[in-house]
């Protein structure tokens, strides 16, 4: 069997593989809780509906797709122009270092604590991202690598911060900072929920990055990098200024989405501020298709399959490796969907004209 | 306890004759792990706990955890969706879950909280830990007896007051029947990290430690020394079975009296928020069966120090103590308070490595 590009993806199909994958993810899903002895609909109910219930339920599902939102956006615009920022992860905990040590250092000064913290996060994880791009147009040190290994030496400069020059002086000596003054902190949207204007920012950036990327010249400039460095090149197009501009867009996003962190729901720095956002983000850029509003649905599924794995555990007594293969299968069909929608299969017996 | 649906209930159970016990709901607990259950380690034990719980308690109570909760933003959702749930009593059990335990605790006044190594609480969060640096103290003692070259391997997490307190236990321990002992430390920076564990034990059996043990989550540590043939002392669970030849005991955590207590003060109504702090007298600390390498004669002062330290005649932290760079910590004849065994941020003379 091979592949075959489809001349033109058919526009029905577009929109009908992503459907056709949840529906066979839910079969999967149905099959497996089957076989460890539940009752199918109930689980699939609380996989996918039940976290959503509530009010609560949504804001905590806006809570947990910022900051794969703002991850993943960076991430996606960087690939278009074949800069593969791998290390959001670092840029997410430089950003939220950087946001920290402004609150603190200012305490409860007054209103604008708040706009200088997260202008400081996004700072912090530019400049992380920054170093990438320094070290990729200056010594030409590919930034997949630079990016990924930045992002442990952030973690580590993190673990030390907390248990030294940032750590509270009344907390016993446990490695975590003092609490932030509420001025520099992101108030809830509503009372009893924990969602922050953060999402809002993070909405932002789906019609942001739709006109940068296809409606600008500078959007298209970077198309032009990551499809056809060649012409970009004769077309006098810098690859120069495509490398520094997407590492540190996708580093200022990603430090934002590690500052609303700390600034929202922690309120506070500790050692594990991320379970690996910077690297889902990786995921929903791609699952996205690399396409704005693609990368917003595909923000809202893992986020809803991080909830429904939840519930799963708590409601239905199910092992966290079950969620984890539903969630396997359900990105597995959809990329699955993806291929054929694109491609087509040709099945041929001779060996020698493949 | 009644709840109000037993007081609901009660005056119908009356009529329709009914025995009232039928219609009492069992009391729900919670555990809150921040790995997975595995078969060793931290969470592993809280685990046993859960299920001793369940065969101590039977019908009274019904049990649940979720396992492998971050320790960031995520650890509130779930602790929260868990008092949403019904859960009477939630045990939330790595220190990262503080906060958001206070947090969840302040909205849920009817439900009971009890957070473990923390030491924020209120009206309805307690909080619990155990003194692990108790039966470190007897390990290093027993190192010191089955040591050639009086050089220990420590791999060790992180350098919070928990760990720090080991490593000095251990090292009085063993110093105190071989004088001349250091200790050598490796950090890893992770609580569970089965590479970087097996490296560093292998690191310290290069550099000359024929007894490792270790303050980290995985059995990396007694399988590495099964292999290079030198002795091991396990932390968190019994690993005899990683170490048959080598391991030589383990630290272990003991939550199960604990757990069946505070249910039980639970379901009496004397529940109160209070920190508890356990250790050998109480059984929280122990350590597991020694190995066959271990002669009678070593076995019986191990069980003995034990012994004291759980009547209270030996104290691990008394006095003279004096830090890696000889400053008196603590003078001779006195022991050290719990306020500062709690905050330990130094290393005793015998420590070879830093914070």
């Amino acid at each position: 069997m091979r592949l075959e590009r489809r001349a033109a993806a058919s526009a029905a199909m577009a929109v009908l593989a992503p459907v056709i994958a949840v529906m066979l993810a839910g079969l999967g899903a149905a099959a497996l809780f089957a076989a460890l002895g539940r009752d199918p609909l109930a689980c699939l109910y609380t996989l996918f509906i039940a976290p959503l219930a509530d009010g609560n339920g949504w804001s905590e599902l806006g809570l947990k797709a910022t900051p794969l939102l703002l991850c993943a956006m960076g991430i996606a615009v960087g690939v278009r122009a074949n800069v593969w920022n791998i290390g959001a992860e670092g840029q997410f905990t430089m950003g939220a270092i950087a946001g920290a040590a402004v609150a603190l250092g200012l305490g409860d000064a007054g209103w604008f604590v708040l706009p200088l913290v997260l202008v400081a996060g996004v700072a912090g994880g530019a400049a992380w991202g920054g170093v990438a791009a320094w070290l990729r147009t200056r010594c030409n040190a590919h930034e997949i690598l630079v990016t990924l290994m930045l992002s442990y030496v952030a973690i580590q400069i993190l673990g030390w911060l907390v248990r030294g020059p940032m750590q509270d002086p009344e907390g016993f000596n446990f490695p975590q900072s003092p609490m932030f003054a509420a001025s520099a902190m992101l108030a809830p949207l509503f009372e009893g929920g924990r969602v922050t204007g953060a999402l809002v920012l993070a909405l932002l950036t789906v019609p942001a990055g739709a006109v940068l990327l296809d409606r600008t010249v500078a959007g298209y400039r970077l198309r032009v990098v990551g499809l056809a460095p060649g012409a970009a090149r004769y077309a006098g197009f810098s690859e120069r200024r495509a490398v520094w501009f997407c590492l540190l867009l996708s580093g200022g996003l990603a430090g934002l989405a590690g500052v609303c962190e700390v600034a929202g729901p922690i309120g506070q720095l500790m050692p594990s501020i991320s379970p690996g956002y910077g690297f889902a983000g990786i995921i929903v850029a791609f699952l996205g298709r690399l396409r704005p509003v693609g990368i917003l649905f595909a923000a809202v599924l893992m986020a809803l399959l991080y909830l429904g794995g939840e519930s799963l555990q708590i409601t239905q007594q199910l092992p966290l490796a079950a969620t984890g293969v539903i969630q396997g299968m359900l990105l597995l069909f959809l990329l699955a969907a993806d291929v054929f929608t694109l491609f087509r299969p040709r099945f041929s017996r001779s060996h020698g004209d493949g | 306890m009644l709840s109000r649906r037993t007081l609901m209930l009660a005056p119908a159970a009356g009529l329709i004759a009914v025995p009232a016990k039928a219609v009492t709901a069992a009391l729900r607990v919670a555990f809150v792990y921040v790995s997975p259950v595995g078969d060793a380690g931290w969470t592993f034990q809280h685990e046993l706990g859960r299920r001793a719980l369940d065969a101590a308690m039977g019908a009274a109570v019904r049990t649940s955890f979720v396992e492998n909760v971050e320790e960031g933003a995520d650890a509130e959702r779930v602790i929260r969706k868990l008092a949403a749930d019904g859960n009477d009593l939630i045990f939330t059990t790595s220190f990262g879950y503080m906060n958001p335990t206070l947090k969840v605790a302040g909205s849920f006044p009817g439900k009971k909280f009890e957070h473990a190594t923390g030491y924020k609480r209120s009206v309805n969060l307690a909080t619990y830990s155990a003194r692990f640096y108790e039966g470190r103290y007897a390990a290093g003692v027993l190192a010191g007896r089955m040591s050639k070259s009086g050089i220990f391997g420590y791999v060790a997490a992180f350098p919070i007051p928990e760990v720090l307190q080991g490593i000095n236990a251990f090292t009085l321990g063993a110093r105190s029947v071989n004088p001349k002992a250091t200790t050598k430390v490796v950090w890893t920076s992770s609580w569970f990290d089965p590479g970087k564990e097996r490296a560093a034990a292998d690191t310290l059996i290069a550099g000359g430690a024929d007894v490792v043990t270790h303050h980290t989550d995985s059995t990396a540590v007694a399988q590495a020394a099964e292999e290079k043939g030198v002795f091991s002392i396990a932390y968190n669970s019994d690993q005899s079975k990683y170490g048959p030849k080598t391991c030589l005991s383990a630290i272990t955590h003991d939550w199960s009296a604990y757990y069946i207590r505070r249910v039980k003060a639970v379901l009496d109504g004397s529940w109160k928020s209070i920190d508890t702090w356990g250790g050998v007298k109480e059984g929280m600390t122990k350590l597991a069966p020694f190995n066959a390498a271990v002669p009678e004669a070593v076995r019986k002062e191990v069980a003995g120090v034990m012994a004291a330290i759980g009547a209270g005649t030996r104290k691990p932290f008394a006095g003279p103590l004096a830090d890696q760079d000889g400053k008196i910590k603590v003078p001779a004849g006195q022991a050290m308070a719990d306020k500062d065994i709690a905050e330990m941020k130094w290393f005793v003379d015998g420590v070879q490595g830093k914070i």
